[in-house]
C-alpha cells in the first residue's frame, strides 16, 4: 500500500512539471502563431482604430512577460481567466462543454469495449476460421472509413430513413436519461467503429499469444473446461495492453472528437477548443490544453495503478 | 405471474413508447410555441456596438428597438419615435417617444436613455461618427422628448438613425449605455419585442429568447425593420449547428424551423423537399468585394490595380460561387443593384473585362512581376470558390499570383497588418454597401480607411458632400461622382451580387422580406 501511495506521489509531482512545461509552451507558441484576437473579435467592417482599442483593453499591448505572469498568477490561484471572445470565465465554458465531451468519450469507449473484446478473444479462440477472417475485414474497414463518412451514412439510414433517432444535437443527463441516451447512440456509434477495431485486433493478437502459453497447455491437460482456460487464464494475461490502449483511447476521446461532434452538432471540448483557435481566444485554448494535459497523465496514471489488478505479478 | 418472455417483451414495449414520446419531444414538432432557427454564425459578442458581426446586430434586433426602422422597400420610418420635426434651418431635430415604452426590467424609456444609447453608438460606428461630428449638443426637454442640435444641416439624421446595418443604434438603458465604448456592455436589457435568457446562453450550443410581455407593438403592419413587431411564438432559440450537411438533415427531420444562410450546394436538395419553403427574404442580398492593399507594391500603383479590375469576370465568380440561376447577377455599381444611387457611371471596365485589355495595362504599369499574395478562406462556404477564380484570371493578364489557403478568422487578423498581403475577397450584406456613408469600402482616409487603406482626398470631400447634400436629387449625384472616383482610384471591385434564400419548414408563416434575413417578429408556426 505504501508503495502505490508513494507511486502516486511521484507521479503527482511529476505532473506539476509536465503542466508548467505545457503552460509555457503553450503561452508562448499562441504568441508566436500569426493572428490577431482583437481584428477577429471587431468584425468585418472594422477599423484600424477599433482593432486597437480592442487589442489595448484585452491586455495584448502589454509586454510577454507581463502577460505570462497575470495569467500564471490567476492559474496559480486556480483561475483560467476570461474569455477574450465570449466573456465568460474559461472554467465555465470548460464546465458546460465538459458533460457532452466525457458522455461521448464514456459511452464510446463502453461500446467499443463490450463489443471488441468478445469478438477478439473469439476470433483468437478460432483462429483462421470465419469469425477471425471476418473480424480482419472488419478491423480493416473500421479503420480505413472516415468517420465523417460514417456519421453521415448512420444518419441517413437510423435517423433519416427509418426515423428511430434523432439527427443531431445533445441532450444533458438533467433532462432526463432517455432523450441524453437516445442523442448518444449514434456519435457513440460511429466514433467506436475505429476503436472496436483497434481494440479488437489487439484483443485477438494478446489473446492467441496467451493461448500458445505453457500454462494454457498446463491447464488444458489438467482438464479444465475450454471456457474457463479461456477466460481466467489466456484472457487474463492478455489484460493488459487491451488495458493500455482502452486508456490511451479513452484519453484521446477526452481530447475531444471534432468531426465527430461537428457532424452531430454536439457541443463538446473539441468544438470549444477548435472555435478558440480559429477565433484567438487565448485564455480558453490555454485552459483547455492545461486540461487535456491533466486528463493525459491522470488516465495514464490510474491505467499503470491497475496493472497489479489484471496481472498480480506487476508491482508499481 | 408473468414469464421472463413475457416480462422482457413488456419492457420493450415500454421502452420503444418512451423512445417515440421521446423522439417526439426531442424534435420539437408538436410545440408550435417554441421556433428553432439555425443562425448563419454563433453568437459570441452580445454587445452590438462593439462588433460589426451581423449576428451580434441580428441579437440586437430580438432584445432592442431602434428609433427608426427600415421598410423592406427602403423608406426609413418611425419606430420608437411617435412624431419628430425639424427646424426651418435643418439644424434641431426635435423628437418625441411613443407613449408606453418599457425596458424589460419594466422601467419606463426615456430620452436620457436614447441620449445616452446614441452618444455611446456614436463613439463606435462610423456612420454614428459622421453624425457626430455634427451635433453641437443634446437636449433633454422630458421623458419623452429630446432634441439633436447641429452645428450644419446634415442630410442623413433619419438614414443613420434607422440603418439596419452594422452598427444598428439600438436603444439601451442609461445606466447600460454608461459603459465606455472600449469595453461590452455586461447587462442586455432592451425594450424590444423578444428578451434575451442569459441562463440559458450556451455559447457553440443555444441561443434562447423569450417573448416580452410588456412590449406594444406599433399599430402599422410590420414591414422590414419597421412597423408592428407582433411576437408569434413564446420562445426562440438559435441552435448552433455548424455543419451544412447537418443544418439540411435537422430541417428535413423538423429538429429546426428554419436555416438563416444554407448552403448554396444544398440549395436544390432543400428545394426539393416538400416540406421545406426556400424564401428571398433579404432584398438586397449579398455583395463580393475584392480589395487591394493599397500600401504594399504594386497594388500601390492605381494602373496596376485598373490592370487587375480589366481581367476580372463577374459572370466567373458567380457562377463559381453561387452556381443556380436566378440567385446571383452581375452588378456593375459600388452599389447593390436596384438600390437608390445604383448607377453603371465609370464601370466600363469591370462590365467589359477583357484580359488582353488587363495585360496591356499591366505592361504600361511598370509591374515587375513580383508574387501577389492572396488570401484564401476555405473555410467560408459562402468565399472559399472565389480567390481561386480570381488567382486564374489574374494569371491571366499576366500577373505573378501566390494563392494562400487559410481559415476566415485568420484572413481577417491577417488582413488588420497592413503589410503581408495584398488581395483578400469577402462578401458583406447589401444594405451595408448601399449608400455611400454606410459602405466601408468605399472611403478613402487613409489610416481610417477599411483593410486596404486607400488614401484619397478628393473621395472623404465628396463623401462630406454627401452628407450635407440638401436633397435626395443632389445625394444621388453626389452619389455617382462618389462611384466615379472611386472606380477612377479602384479603391476595391465589386464581383456581383447574390442572394441567399432562407430554408424553413413549411408550417412556419409569416416571415418578413427587409434588409435583415433575420427578422423574427411576426413568425408563426402552424
Amino acid at each position: 500500500m505504501t508503495s502505490v501511495l508513494t507511486f502516486f506521489a511521484r507521479r503527482l509531482a511529476a505532473t506539476a512539471g509536465v503542466l508548467a512545461i505545457v503552460a509555457v509552451l503553450i503561452f508562448l507558441l499562441l504568441r508566436l502563431v500569426p493572428g490577431d484576437p482583437a481584428a477577429i473579435i471587431a468584425g468585418d467592417s472594422a477599423t484600424v482604430e477599433q482593432i486597437e482599442q480592442i487589442r489595448d483593453g484585452l491586455g495584448l499591448n502589454r509586454p510577454l512577460v507581463v502577460q505570462f505572469g497575470i495569467w500564471i498568477a490567476n492559474v496559480m490561484r486556480g483561475d483560467l481567466g476570461e474569455s477574450f471572445v465570449l466573456k465568460k470565465t474559461v472554467a465555465g465554458l470548460i464546465a458546460q462543454r465538459l458533460e457532452p465531451t466525457v458522455a461521448l468519450a464514456l459511452s464510446t469507449i463502453l461500446f467499443a469495449v463490450l463489443i471488441a473484446v468478445p469478438l477478439g478473444v473469439l476470433a483468437a479462440w478460432r483462429h483462421g476460421g470465419w469469425v477471425d477472417r471476418a473480424l480482419m475485414g472488419f478491423s480493416t474497414l473500421g479503420f480505413s472509413i472516415p468517420v465523417f463518412v460514417l456519421g453521415y451514412l448512420l444518419i441517413w439510414l437510423v435517423s433519416m430513413k427509418l426515423g428511430w433517432l434523432p439527427v443531431q444535437g445533445y441532450r444533458r443527463l438533467s433532462t432526463g436519461v432517455l432523450p441524453f441516451v437516445l442523442h448518444l447512440i449514434l456519435p457513440s456509434l460511429t466514433l467506436s467503429v475505429v476503436y472496436i477495431a483497434l481494440i479488437a485486433r489487439l484483443t485477438r493478437a494478446a489473446v492467441s499469444q496467451a493461448l500458445t502459453e505453457d500454462f494454457v497447455r498446463t491447464a488444458r491437460a489438467k482438464g479444465l473446461r475450454e471456457r474457463r482456460v479461456l477466460v481466467r487464464h489466456a484472457v487474463a494475461n492478455a489484460a493488459v495492453p487491451i488495458v493500455t490502449v482502452v486508456g490511451i483511447g479513452l484519453a484521446m476521446l477526452m481530447g475531444g472528437v471534432v468531426v465527430t461532434e461537428s457532424v452531430f452538432s454536439i457541443p463538446g471540448l473539441g468544438r470549444l477548443t477548435v472555435d478558440a483557435v480559429l477565433a484567438r481566444d487565448f485564455p480558453v485554448i490555454q485552459g483547455v490544453v492545461l486540461l487535456f494535459s491533466v486528463v493525459y497523465v491522470l488516465i495514464n496514471l490510474l491505467v499503470d495503478l491497475s496493472y497489479p489488478f489484471f496481472d498480480p505479478r506487476i508491482r508499481v | 405471474m408473468l414469464r421472463p418472455f413475457h416480462c422482457l417483451r413488456a419492457t420493450l414495449g415500454i421502452v420503444t413508447l418512451s423512445a417515440v414520446a421521446a423522439c417526439t419531444s426531442v424534435s420539437g414538432q408538436s410545440d408550435n410555441t417554441v421556433l428553432r432557427i439555425v443562425p448563419g454564425a454563433d453568437l459570441a459578442i452580445l454587445d452590438p456596438y462593439w462588433t460589426t458581426a451581423t449576428v451580434s446586430q441580428d441579437h440586437g434586433y430580438m432584445i432592442y428597438d431602434t428609433l427608426f426602422g427600415m421598410t423592406a422597400d427602403g423608406r426609413i420610418q418611425p419606430q420608437m419615435v411617435d412624431r419628430y420635426d425639424t427646424s426651418a434651418d435643418g439644424k434641431t431635430w426635435t423628437f418625441i417617444l411613443r407613449d408606453g415604452l418599457e425596458f424589460h426590467d419594466g422601467q419606463p424609456v426615456t430620452s436620457e436613455d436614447v441620449v445616452a444609447s446614441l452618444q455611446r453608438w456614436g463613439q463606435r460606428d462610423t456612420t454614428g461618427q459622421t453624425l457626430l461630428a455634427s451635433v453641437a449638443g443634446w437636449d433633454v426637454v422630458d421623458a419623452r422628448t429630446f432634441r439633436i442640435r447641429l452645428n450644419a444641416p446634415y442630410g442623413l439624421v433619419l438614414q443613420s438613425l434607422g440603418k439596419p446595418g452594422a452598427n444598428v443604434p439600438f436603444i439601451m438603458p442609461k445606466r447600460v449605455a454608461a459603459t465606455p465604448a472600449d469595453r461590452q456592455i455586461s447587462e442586455y436589457t432592451g425594450s424590444g419585442p423578444f428578451i434575451f435568457k442569459q441562463d440559458e446562453w450556451k455559447p457553440g450550443e443555444k441561443v434562447v429568447y423569450v417573448k416580452n410581455p410588456r412590449y406594444v407593438p406599433r399599430a402599422d403592419p410590420a414591414t422590414g425593420t419597421a412597423g408592428g413587431k407582433i411576437v408569434r411564438v413564446n420562445r426562440v432559440e438559435w441552435i448552433i449547428i455548424t455543419d451544412p450537411q447537418t443544418q439540411a438533415n435537422a430541417l428535413a427531420m423538423g429538429e429546426v424551423d428554419y436555416i438563416e444562410m444554407p448552403a448554396f450546394e444544398l440549395y436544390r436538395t432543400l428545394k426539393r423537399n416538400p416540406d421545406i419553403q426556400m424564401l428571398e427574404l433579404n432584398a438586397l442580398g449579398g455583395q463580393n468585394v475584392l480589395r487591394f492593399n493599397h500600401l504594399e507594391p504594386p497594388f500601390d500603383n492605381v494602373k496596376v490595380r485598373r490592370a487587375a479590375m480589366a481581367a476580372l469576370n463577374q459572370e466567373m465568380f458567380l457562377q463559381a460561387q453561387v452556381g443556380i440561376p436566378g440567385l446571383s447577377r452581375p452588378c456593375f455599381s459600388v452599389y447593390p443593384c436596384n438600390t437608390p444611387y445604383t448607377t453603371t457611371a465609370g464601370m466600363d471596365d469591370l462590365a467589359h473585362p477583357n484580359p488582353r485589355r488587363a495585360r496591356e495595362l499591366l505592361a504600361e504599369s511598370g509591374y515587375s512581376g513580383m508574387p501577389i499574395v492572396l488570401l484564401h478562406p476555405t473555410d467560408s462556404t459562402s468565399i472559399v470558390k472565389l480567390p481561386p477564380v480570381a488567382a486564374q484570371l489574374l494569371r491571366q493578364a499576366g500577373f505573378t499570383v501566390d494563392l494562400q489557403p487559410m481559415n476566415w478568422k485568420s484572413v481577417v487578423a491577417r488582413r488588420a497588418r497592413k503589410t503581408g498581403w495584398n488581395i483578400f475577397i469577402t462578401n458583406t450584406p447589401g444594405v451595408s454597401m448601399a449608400s455611400p456613408i454606410d459602405s466601408y469600402p468605399l472611403g478613402g482616409g487613409c489610416d481610417k480607411a477599411w483593410f486596404g487603406w486607400p488614401c484619397d482626398a478628393e473621395l472623404e470631400r465628396l463623401k462630406d458632400e454627401f452628407v450635407r447634400a440638401a436633397d435626395e436629387g443632389e445625394r444621388k449625384a453626389v452619389a455617382e461622382l462618389i462611384q466615379l472616383r472611386a472606380m477612377e482610384v479602384v479603391t476595391y471591385v465589386p464581383l456581383g451580387d447574390y442572394a441567399n434564400p432562407v430554408a424553413a419548414r413549411k408550417n412556419v408563416t409569416g416571415l418578413l422580406p427587409g434588409p435583415q434575413t433575420m427578422v423574427l417578429w411576426n413568425v408563426a408556426k402552424e
